[in-house]
Protein backbone atom coordinates (compact mmCIF):
# COMPACT_ATOMS: atom_id res chain seq x y z
CA UNK A 1 0.00 0.00 0.00
CA UNK A 2 2.77 2.43 1.04
CA UNK A 3 4.30 1.76 -2.13
CA UNK A 4 1.61 2.45 -4.07
CA UNK A 5 1.64 5.80 -2.47
CA UNK A 6 4.63 6.85 -2.54
CA UNK A 7 5.17 6.22 -6.15
CA UNK A 8 1.54 8.47 -6.72
CA UNK A 9 3.58 11.21 -5.01
CA UNK A 10 6.51 10.88 -6.78
CA UNK A 11 4.35 10.17 -10.40
CA UNK A 12 5.93 13.54 -12.35
CA UNK A 13 9.10 11.75 -11.61
CA UNK A 14 7.96 8.48 -13.74
CA UNK A 15 6.81 11.16 -15.93
CA UNK A 16 10.05 12.84 -16.41
CA UNK A 17 11.74 9.42 -16.80
CA UNK A 18 9.02 8.57 -19.36
CA UNK A 19 9.89 11.87 -20.89
CA UNK A 20 13.35 11.31 -21.29
CA UNK A 21 13.29 7.87 -22.29
CA UNK A 22 11.19 9.05 -25.47
CA UNK A 23 13.40 11.96 -26.01
CA UNK A 24 15.72 9.37 -26.04
CA UNK A 25 14.04 7.42 -28.80
CA UNK A 26 13.33 10.17 -30.53
CA UNK A 27 16.32 11.40 -31.02
CA UNK A 28 17.78 7.91 -31.67
CA UNK A 29 15.44 7.99 -34.96
CA UNK A 30 16.54 11.62 -35.84
CA UNK A 31 13.63 12.67 -34.97
CA UNK A 32 15.02 16.29 -33.42
CA UNK A 33 16.60 16.80 -36.92
CA UNK A 34 13.01 16.65 -38.64
CA UNK A 35 12.14 19.64 -35.58
CA UNK A 36 14.75 21.64 -36.33
CA UNK A 37 14.43 21.21 -40.27
CA UNK A 38 10.89 22.43 -39.91
CA UNK A 39 11.80 25.38 -37.34
CA UNK A 40 14.36 26.67 -39.46
CA UNK A 41 12.60 27.18 -42.52
CA UNK A 42 9.61 29.96 -42.55
CA UNK A 43 6.60 27.83 -42.28
CA UNK A 44 4.27 29.35 -44.76
CA UNK A 45 1.34 27.57 -43.18
CA UNK A 46 1.88 28.95 -39.86
CA UNK A 47 1.92 32.49 -41.41
CA UNK A 48 -0.99 31.60 -43.33
CA UNK A 49 0.34 31.74 -46.73
CA UNK A 50 1.16 27.77 -47.25
CA UNK B 1 2.22 37.99 -7.09
CA UNK B 2 0.88 39.47 -9.84
CA UNK B 3 3.58 41.45 -11.00
CA UNK B 4 6.31 38.54 -9.99
CA UNK B 5 4.03 37.03 -13.00
CA UNK B 6 4.16 39.35 -15.32
CA UNK B 7 7.34 39.79 -14.68
CA UNK B 8 8.33 36.20 -15.27
CA UNK B 9 5.84 36.22 -18.34
CA UNK B 10 7.56 39.40 -20.09
CA UNK B 11 11.59 38.28 -18.83
CA UNK B 12 10.53 34.77 -21.06
CA UNK B 13 8.65 35.98 -23.71
CA UNK B 14 11.90 38.14 -24.74
CA UNK B 15 14.42 35.22 -23.44
CA UNK B 16 12.52 32.90 -25.69
CA UNK B 17 12.28 35.25 -28.68
CA UNK B 18 15.22 37.03 -28.56
CA UNK B 19 16.53 37.55 -32.08
CA UNK B 20 16.49 40.66 -33.14
CA UNK B 21 17.94 40.67 -36.22
CA UNK B 22 14.95 38.89 -37.22
CA UNK B 23 12.84 41.21 -36.30
CA UNK B 24 14.96 44.12 -38.33
CA UNK B 25 15.75 41.59 -41.64
CA UNK B 26 12.57 39.79 -41.70
CA UNK B 27 14.41 36.00 -41.49
CA UNK B 28 14.24 33.82 -38.68
CA UNK B 29 16.83 32.31 -36.48
CA UNK B 30 18.46 29.18 -37.70
CA UNK B 31 21.05 28.18 -35.16
CA UNK B 32 20.94 24.89 -32.89
CA UNK B 33 18.72 25.55 -30.13
CA UNK B 34 15.39 24.72 -32.81
CA UNK B 35 16.45 21.64 -31.79
CA UNK B 36 14.58 21.82 -28.79
CA UNK B 37 11.26 23.02 -27.63
CA UNK B 38 10.31 25.91 -25.43
CA UNK B 39 7.44 24.64 -23.48
CA UNK B 40 4.85 27.35 -24.55
CA UNK B 41 3.13 27.94 -27.46
CA UNK B 42 5.65 30.17 -29.38
CA UNK B 43 5.66 30.11 -33.31
CA UNK B 44 8.82 28.74 -34.66
CA UNK B 45 8.37 31.06 -37.26
CA UNK B 46 8.49 34.15 -35.36
CA UNK B 47 11.41 36.11 -36.75
CA UNK B 48 12.74 36.71 -32.95
CA UNK B 49 12.05 32.60 -32.42
CA UNK B 50 15.33 30.88 -31.19
CA UNK B 51 13.93 27.40 -30.24
CA UNK B 52 10.70 25.15 -31.51
CA UNK B 53 7.09 24.93 -30.80
CA UNK B 54 6.03 21.53 -29.23
CA UNK B 55 2.56 21.70 -31.12
CA UNK B 56 4.64 22.46 -34.03
CA UNK B 57 7.35 20.09 -33.54
CA UNK B 58 4.39 17.59 -32.67
CA UNK B 59 2.74 18.19 -36.04
CA UNK B 60 6.08 17.89 -38.15
CA UNK B 61 6.59 14.77 -36.80
CA UNK B 62 3.18 13.33 -37.55
CA UNK B 63 3.66 15.23 -41.05
CA UNK B 64 6.15 12.68 -42.32
CA UNK B 65 5.49 10.12 -44.66
CA UNK B 66 4.49 6.75 -43.40
CA UNK B 67 3.77 7.04 -39.38
CA UNK B 68 6.11 7.27 -36.29
CA UNK B 69 5.19 7.48 -33.41
CA UNK B 70 6.50 11.61 -32.30
CA UNK B 71 8.54 10.71 -29.72
CA UNK B 72 10.75 13.32 -29.67
CA UNK B 73 7.52 15.79 -28.96
CA UNK B 74 5.96 13.35 -26.53
CA UNK B 75 9.20 13.65 -24.82
CA UNK B 76 9.05 17.07 -24.44
CA UNK B 77 5.49 17.14 -23.00
CA UNK B 78 5.92 14.62 -20.40
CA UNK B 79 9.17 16.73 -18.93
CA UNK B 80 7.74 20.12 -19.42
CA UNK B 81 4.17 18.59 -17.70
CA UNK B 82 5.78 16.61 -15.19
CA UNK B 83 7.37 19.04 -13.65
CA UNK B 84 5.19 21.94 -14.57
CA UNK B 85 1.76 21.03 -15.66
CA UNK B 86 -0.14 23.68 -16.58
CA UNK B 87 2.42 26.45 -14.70
CA UNK B 88 3.51 26.59 -18.16
CA UNK B 89 0.18 28.76 -19.25
CA UNK B 90 0.18 30.73 -16.54
CA UNK B 91 4.07 31.53 -16.14
CA UNK B 92 6.06 30.65 -19.41
CA UNK B 93 3.53 30.97 -22.62
CA UNK B 94 3.81 33.92 -24.60
CA UNK B 95 0.44 33.98 -26.34
CA UNK B 96 -1.03 33.34 -22.67
CA UNK B 97 1.03 36.71 -21.65
CA UNK B 98 -1.01 38.69 -24.47
CA UNK B 99 -4.21 37.49 -23.68
CA UNK B 100 -3.73 38.17 -19.83
CA UNK B 101 -2.73 41.94 -21.18
CA UNK B 102 -5.81 42.13 -23.20
CA UNK B 103 -8.21 41.26 -20.56
CA UNK B 104 -6.33 44.02 -18.25
CA UNK B 105 -7.90 46.82 -20.74
CA UNK B 106 -10.54 48.03 -18.84
CA UNK B 107 -13.51 48.29 -21.29
CA UNK B 108 -16.81 46.05 -21.33
CA UNK B 109 -17.88 43.96 -18.01
CA UNK B 110 -15.48 41.26 -17.50
CA UNK B 111 -16.22 37.47 -17.93
CA UNK B 112 -14.75 34.43 -16.20
CA UNK B 113 -15.65 31.77 -18.56
CA UNK B 114 -18.37 31.96 -21.76
CA UNK B 115 -21.40 30.48 -21.06
CA UNK B 116 -21.71 26.87 -21.78
CA UNK B 117 -18.19 26.42 -20.22
CA UNK B 118 -18.82 23.02 -19.13
CA UNK B 119 -19.05 21.91 -22.74
CA UNK B 120 -17.04 24.22 -24.35
CA UNK B 121 -14.04 23.60 -22.17
CA UNK B 122 -13.70 20.14 -23.79
CA UNK B 123 -13.17 22.31 -27.29
CA UNK B 124 -8.80 21.98 -26.69
CA UNK B 125 -8.86 18.49 -26.96
CA UNK B 126 -10.91 18.17 -29.80
CA UNK B 127 -8.62 20.44 -31.19
CA UNK B 128 -5.37 18.86 -30.08
CA UNK B 129 -6.92 15.39 -31.28
CA UNK B 130 -8.34 16.52 -34.77
CA UNK B 131 -6.18 19.04 -36.03
CA UNK B 132 -3.18 18.86 -33.93
CA UNK B 133 -2.94 14.97 -34.29
CA UNK B 134 -5.17 13.33 -36.92
CA UNK B 135 -5.09 16.49 -39.05
CA UNK B 136 -1.87 16.53 -39.92
CA UNK B 137 -1.50 12.79 -40.62
CA UNK B 138 -4.60 12.76 -42.69
CA UNK B 139 -4.91 16.30 -44.24
CA UNK B 140 -2.72 16.76 -47.95
CA UNK B 141 -1.71 19.95 -49.20
CA UNK B 142 -0.53 18.41 -52.63
CA UNK B 143 1.27 16.11 -52.21
CA UNK B 144 2.61 16.76 -48.80
CA UNK B 145 0.49 16.60 -45.21
CA UNK B 146 -0.18 19.92 -43.84
CA UNK B 147 0.06 21.09 -40.33
CA UNK B 148 -3.40 21.50 -39.68
CA UNK B 149 -3.63 23.46 -36.33
CA UNK B 150 -0.92 25.66 -37.52
CA UNK B 151 -2.37 26.18 -41.18
CA UNK B 152 -5.93 26.85 -40.03
CA UNK B 153 -6.22 27.72 -36.26
CA UNK B 154 -3.36 29.16 -34.39
CA UNK B 155 -3.19 33.27 -33.34
CA UNK B 156 -0.01 32.58 -32.17
CA UNK B 157 1.41 32.07 -35.51
CA UNK B 158 -0.47 34.97 -36.76
CA UNK B 159 0.47 36.98 -34.27
CA UNK B 160 4.06 36.00 -33.64
CA UNK B 161 5.06 34.75 -37.00
CA UNK B 162 3.03 36.22 -39.83
CA UNK B 163 2.51 40.21 -38.75
CA UNK B 164 6.41 40.71 -38.08
CA UNK B 165 7.53 38.58 -40.63
CA UNK B 166 4.96 40.17 -43.60
CA UNK B 167 6.07 43.62 -41.76
CA UNK B 168 9.48 43.22 -42.77
CA UNK B 169 9.61 41.04 -45.93
CA UNK B 170 8.14 42.23 -48.66
CA UNK B 171 8.39 38.69 -50.64
CA UNK B 172 6.36 37.24 -48.56
CA UNK B 173 3.71 40.37 -47.95
CA UNK B 174 3.02 39.89 -52.06
CA UNK B 175 1.88 36.00 -51.51
CA UNK B 176 -1.03 36.53 -48.47
CA UNK B 177 -4.29 35.35 -49.71
CA UNK B 178 -7.92 33.85 -48.98
CA UNK B 179 -5.86 31.30 -45.75
CA UNK B 180 -4.31 34.41 -44.40
CA UNK B 181 -6.81 36.71 -44.03
CA UNK B 182 -8.72 33.46 -42.36
CA UNK B 183 -6.47 33.42 -40.26
CA UNK B 184 -6.18 36.71 -39.66
CA UNK B 185 -9.64 36.61 -38.75
CA UNK B 186 -9.30 34.28 -36.29
CA UNK B 187 -6.63 36.10 -34.71
CA UNK B 188 -9.06 39.20 -34.09
CA UNK B 189 -11.55 37.61 -32.81
CA UNK B 190 -9.38 35.89 -30.22
CA UNK B 191 -8.12 39.35 -29.25
CA UNK B 192 -11.90 40.55 -29.02
CA UNK B 193 -12.83 38.24 -26.77
CA UNK B 194 -9.78 38.21 -24.73
CA UNK B 195 -10.92 41.76 -23.83
CA UNK B 196 -13.87 40.44 -22.33
CA UNK B 197 -12.96 37.07 -21.30
CA UNK B 198 -10.30 35.29 -19.10
CA UNK B 199 -8.20 33.82 -21.55
CA UNK B 200 -10.50 31.99 -23.85
CA UNK B 201 -7.79 30.60 -26.10
CA UNK B 202 -6.19 29.08 -23.44
CA UNK B 203 -9.66 27.90 -21.97
CA UNK B 204 -11.80 26.70 -25.19
CA UNK B 205 -8.57 25.88 -27.98
CA UNK B 206 -5.47 25.67 -27.03
CA UNK B 207 -3.70 21.79 -27.54
CA UNK B 208 -1.34 22.38 -25.61
CA UNK B 209 -3.23 23.31 -22.84
CA UNK B 210 -5.18 19.83 -23.28
CA UNK B 211 -1.93 18.01 -23.51
CA UNK B 212 -0.23 19.83 -19.75
CA UNK B 213 -3.96 19.42 -17.97
CA UNK B 214 -3.59 16.04 -17.80
CA UNK B 215 -0.23 16.54 -16.02
CA UNK B 216 -2.04 18.93 -13.48
CA UNK B 217 -3.12 16.30 -11.32
CA UNK B 218 0.64 14.88 -10.34
CA UNK B 219 3.30 17.93 -12.06
CA UNK B 220 5.88 18.60 -9.62
CA UNK B 221 5.47 22.05 -9.46
CA UNK B 222 1.71 22.69 -7.40
CA UNK B 223 -0.42 24.26 -5.33
CA UNK B 224 -0.43 22.78 -1.66
CA UNK B 225 -3.33 23.28 0.59
CA UNK B 226 -3.05 22.91 4.44
CA UNK B 227 -6.65 21.72 5.32
CA UNK B 228 -6.62 22.75 8.97
CA UNK B 229 -5.14 26.40 8.23
CA UNK B 230 -8.45 26.83 6.30
CA UNK B 231 -11.32 29.11 7.04
CA UNK B 232 -13.83 28.09 3.68
CA UNK B 233 -14.08 31.87 3.42
CA UNK B 234 -13.78 30.77 -0.53
CA UNK B 235 -11.47 34.00 -1.04
CA UNK B 236 -9.52 31.33 -3.80
CA UNK B 237 -12.76 30.64 -5.28
CA UNK B 238 -13.72 34.23 -6.02
CA UNK B 239 -10.37 35.23 -7.02
CA UNK B 240 -9.84 32.14 -9.49
CA UNK B 241 -9.62 33.65 -12.90
CA UNK B 242 -11.07 30.25 -14.84
CA UNK B 243 -13.72 30.04 -12.18
CA UNK B 244 -12.57 26.79 -10.23
CA UNK B 245 -14.29 25.41 -7.34
CA UNK B 246 -12.86 24.58 -3.93
CA UNK B 247 -11.82 21.32 -4.71
CA UNK B 248 -10.75 21.65 -8.29
CA UNK B 249 -7.90 24.14 -7.56
CA UNK B 250 -4.41 23.02 -8.35
CA UNK B 251 -5.95 19.50 -9.17
CA UNK B 252 -8.17 20.06 -12.06
CA UNK B 253 -6.96 20.50 -15.46
CA UNK B 254 -8.00 23.87 -16.36
CA UNK B 255 -5.95 25.26 -13.39
CA UNK B 256 -3.33 27.43 -14.76
CA UNK B 257 -0.91 28.01 -11.63
CA UNK B 258 -1.35 31.76 -11.81
CA UNK B 259 -1.41 31.99 -8.26
CA UNK B 260 -4.38 34.49 -7.97
CA UNK B 261 -5.93 32.06 -5.05
CA UNK B 262 -2.19 31.67 -3.03
CA UNK B 263 -2.41 35.52 -3.10
CA UNK B 264 -6.37 35.87 -2.10
CA UNK B 265 -5.75 33.68 0.78
CA UNK B 266 -6.10 35.15 4.22
CA UNK B 267 -4.84 32.71 6.04
CA UNK B 268 -2.07 31.59 3.51
CA UNK B 269 -3.05 27.97 3.70
CA UNK B 270 -2.71 27.97 0.05
CA UNK B 271 0.86 28.21 -1.19
CA UNK B 272 3.75 26.90 -4.12
CA UNK B 273 5.37 24.11 -3.58
CA UNK B 274 7.66 21.34 -4.95
CA UNK B 275 7.47 18.86 -2.43
CA UNK B 276 6.08 15.12 -3.30
CA UNK B 277 4.60 15.21 0.07
CA UNK B 278 1.31 17.08 1.67
CA UNK B 279 -2.05 17.40 1.01
CA UNK B 280 -3.04 19.17 -2.46
CA UNK B 281 -6.47 21.23 -2.88
CA UNK B 282 -8.97 18.49 -4.75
Amino acid sequence: MRFWKNNKRAAWLWGVLLGTTFLGLGVAQGQLAVIWRKATMICMECIGIG
Amino acid sequence: MKRLRLGVQIAFTILTNGYAYGFASGKIYRGNLKYACVPGLNCYSCPGAVASCPIGALQALLNQKGFQIPFAALGFFFLFGSLLGRFVCGWLCPFGLVQDLLYKIPVFRKRKTLPFHHVLKYGKYVVLFLLAGAGSLFLFGGFAKVPAFCKYLCPSGTLFGAVPLLAANEALLSQIGGLFFWKLGILLFIIILSVKVYRPFCQYLCPLGAVYGWFNRFSLVRIQWEEEKCISCMACEKACPVALSLQEISRSPECIRCGQCVESCPVKCLHFTVKNAGTDRG
